[in-house]
């Protein structure tokens, strides 16, 4: 216990930066969850694809050392834009092979989970053949500046950067569902698809745009990801897949807001218990959450909101 | 013009097979038997595996993998419910035997019913709170719950942490007979051993699928609220399954520290659990002869083409979703999930329903555009 005391304060920072990663990714799952019912299980390597996306940016660009001011400004939404354009080519891509046909032929959920293992399986083998199998380590891009401390807690510029970014495009994300043309078709889509479908929705094209938005958040997630720990591996998206489905579980499998409230407080837990248990502990602590969650409230801490008429 | 498939020529031998009187059938369910015993002969290694010892590989991996494909075979192809984490029943047969094995010197035999224990109340542990929730909730919470397992295992000293175990004891030796005697040096006793459970496996769970457990599963596979409605216990024969699939899980694991004497947390990775999870959806879940193919495939084929191995996941990977669109029956199914998958129930209900939207939309596209006649079947193919 006294370590958790005397850990709060980077627990607590550590927790909202890694818990914004975890966010990000599941406002993916959250998403197509809330328009197909369907835990795209291959959503941790349409991250992976945008952490190697962000990496490939990078090297093309020839970094090798710290940038500052502008430049960093312009690396860094290059990195943005690369990490969101191969995330989310990769999760169209994967709807129309992996998906699309399965739910033309109304197939088992049972199989669209398998199909979606495999996919998720072929992905990585794809890097880790192409790339190798080992940790591959990201240019420093970033000063990690001191700005402010709060307690014994170091804020860095870095992590600023992914909490505010998380944030940013989450409320970019909910102004697009619930504000957008487009958005009004993914939740009436996700409210009863046959009346959507009546009412002149089309479809197969909101579901596209689903997996579309999802994996170009999973792309922010990647770039933010590689700034912060800089280094990506083929199976990468694994363990942050999981721990962001756990996120999106607890916020409410569905809901927006819910995703990222999710993914900040599985953050948090996971932190405040690594301090208490040790940090090795720390996979087995999101996996009890997980377990918890969906004993005691398997609705989430918000709610399923873009199901709820089908619950 | 209607292409002639596997189902063709598969189907006609399983209708002779189950028009066969029962003394016919056992005359060749003796005579598999046989020719698995005889399975291990040089003459046959040396197609089957000519780079490495194929007594070896016909317990571990070929051999471990049925029954563990077996096991999960309850879960997923009878009960429809998909276990992601199946690896862990496996380790904690293994750390049973290991623990034990080491610290009490129990013997194997005295083990064995320890350690399928030991994975039945995990298996109910884990099952209990989480088999209430939906299908794919289970599935990632399985998952967690195989990682939970492996990194404890990996972090606790009474385990020996990453270094594992060592020095678990051998089976003891039955009289003089060479083919019972189990050390290091001896491959053919293990195959034999493991044999033996597949075989006792096999009657175990044939037998339940004619039961009225079977039954239940069956009709919880293919619609759970319907099966509720009609009086099944859903969730007290969903925990059954998970239960009866774990003690096979479990004896698997305890054979394996026993043949292996050495056990790290890496010998349980996810991968495992994925490997039998293709196994059995290759193989045809569901049905006992596919899932054994499955299995073996999916442990041989690695063995025999080395050049394989680097690709095997990429392969597997690739070869469940296009099995999922071509063939979601697998290759050897059962007739009667052949039907279910073709109609979308099997497990966790239906993408349709739900999602089915956009064919209904083109459908109904269609029917406007062609005559009445066509209409006609088109609704009716529509209509859930």
């Amino acid at each position: 216990m006294h370590a958790f005391v005397t850990q709060f304060w980077p627990s607590t920072i550590d927790g909202l930066t890694i818990g914004s990663i975890y966010g990000l990714i599941a406002l993916g799952y959250t998403l197509v969850y809330g328009v197909l019912r369907l835990i795209n299980f291959a959503h941790s390597e349409v991250f992976m694809v945008g952490t190697f996306a962000s990496l490939f940016t990078l090297h093309g660009l020839g970094i090798t050392h710290a940038e500052t001011g502008f430049a960093l400004v312009g690396v860094l939404i290059l990195m943005g834009l690369a990490g969101m354009a191969g995330s989310g080519i990769t999760a169209v891509v994967l709807e129309r092979v992996a998906y699309r046909p399965l739910r033309k032929r109304g197939s088992s959920r049972l199989a669209a989970l398998i199909s979606a293992i495999g996919a998720s399986f072929f992905l990585q083998e794809v890097f880790a053949l192409r790339y190798g199998r080992d940790l591959l380590s990201f240019p420093p891009l970033m000063n990690k500046t001191v700005l402010f401390h709060i307690g014994s807690g170091q804020v860095r510029a870095d992590k600023v950067l992914v909490v505010v970014a998380a944030l940013v495009m989450a409320l970019a994300l909910d102004r697009f569902v619930n504000g957008s043309r487009l958005g009004r078709g993914v939740r009436a889509t996700a409210q009863d698809p046959d009346t959507a479908v009546l009412m002149g929705v089309n479809i197969d094209r909101i579901v596209m745009i689903t997996f579309l938005v999802g994996g170009m958040m999973a792309g922010v997630a990647a770039m933010l990801y590689g700034n912060y720990f800089e280094l990506t591996q083929y199976n990468v998206g694994f363990l942050l897949g999981i721990k962001a489905f756990t996120a999106a579980v607890l916020g409410g499998i569905g809901n927006i807001r819910g995703a990222l409230l999710g993914g900040l407080t599985l953050g948090l837990i996971e932190n405040y218990g690594g301090s208490v248990f040790g940090a090795q502990w720390k996979d087995v602590i999101a996996f009890t959450v997980l377990v918890l969650v969906l004993m005691v409230r398997p609705t989430g801490l918000l709610g399923e909101k873009l199901t709820r008429a089908r619950a | 013009m209607r292409r002639i498939g596997l189902p063709d020529v598969i189907g006609p031998i399983s209708d002779r097979w189950s028009r066969l009187p029962t003394p016919a059938r056992y005359v060749v369910y003796v005579i598999a038997i046989v020719a698995a015993f005889a399975l291990p002969a040089d003459s046959i290694g040396s197609f089957m595996s000519p780079q490495s010892d194929w007594s070896a590989i016909l317990f571990y991996p070929i051999g471990v993998y049925i029954l563990l494909a077996i096991g999960l075979n309850v879960v997923v192809g009878q009960a429809g419910l998909l276990d992601l984490g199946y690896v862990a029943f496996f380790a904690i047969g293994g750390y049973t035997m290991g623990k034990i094995g080491l610290s009490l010197k129990w013997d194997f035999w005295v083990i064995l019913p320890c350690g399928i224990a030991a994975a039945a109340v995990a298996g109910v542990i884990l099952g209990a709170p989480t088999l209430r929730l939906r299908g794919d909730y289970l599935a990632i919470v399985t998952l967690g719950f195989g990682e939970i397992i492996r990194i404890t295992a990996n972090n606790l000293n009474f385990t020996g942490g990453p270094r594992g175990l060592s020095g678990i004891p051998n089976p003891p030796s039955v009289g003089s007979f060479s083919a019972l005697q189990f050390n290091v040096a001896t491959t053919k006793p293990f195959y034999y051993l493991v044999l033996v459970m597949i075989i006792l496996a096999i009657v175990l769970v044939k037998r339940l699928e004619r039961s009225r457990v079977g039954r239940a599963w069956a009709a919880i596979r293919e619609d759970e609220d319907a099966a509720e409605v009609m009086g099944v216990p859903t969730f007290r024969f969903k925990l059954w399954a998970f239960a009866i699939g774990a003690c096979i899980g479990g004896a698997a694991g305890v054979l394996f520290a026993a043949q292996t004497i050495s056990i790290t947390p890496e010998d349980f990775p996810f991968l495992l659990s994925s490997y039998i999870v293709v196994a059995v959806v290759l193989g045809g879940s569901g049905n006992l002869a596919g899932v054994i193919l499955g299995a073996f495939l999916v442990a041989w084929l690695p063995e025999r083409f080395r050049g394989f191995a680097d690709y095997r996941v990429l392969a597997f990977g690739g070869a469940l979703v296009l099995m999922m669109i071509v063939r979601p029956e697998g290759l050897l199914p059962s007739r009667r999930r052949r039907a279910e998958l073709a109609e979308g129930t099997g497990g966790m209900g239906s993408l349709g329903g739900g999602v089915g939207g956009a064919q209904t939309q083109a459908v109904r596209i269609e029917a406007v555009e062609t005559d009445a006649v066509q209409t006609g079947a088109v609704e009716s193919e529509a209509a859930p």
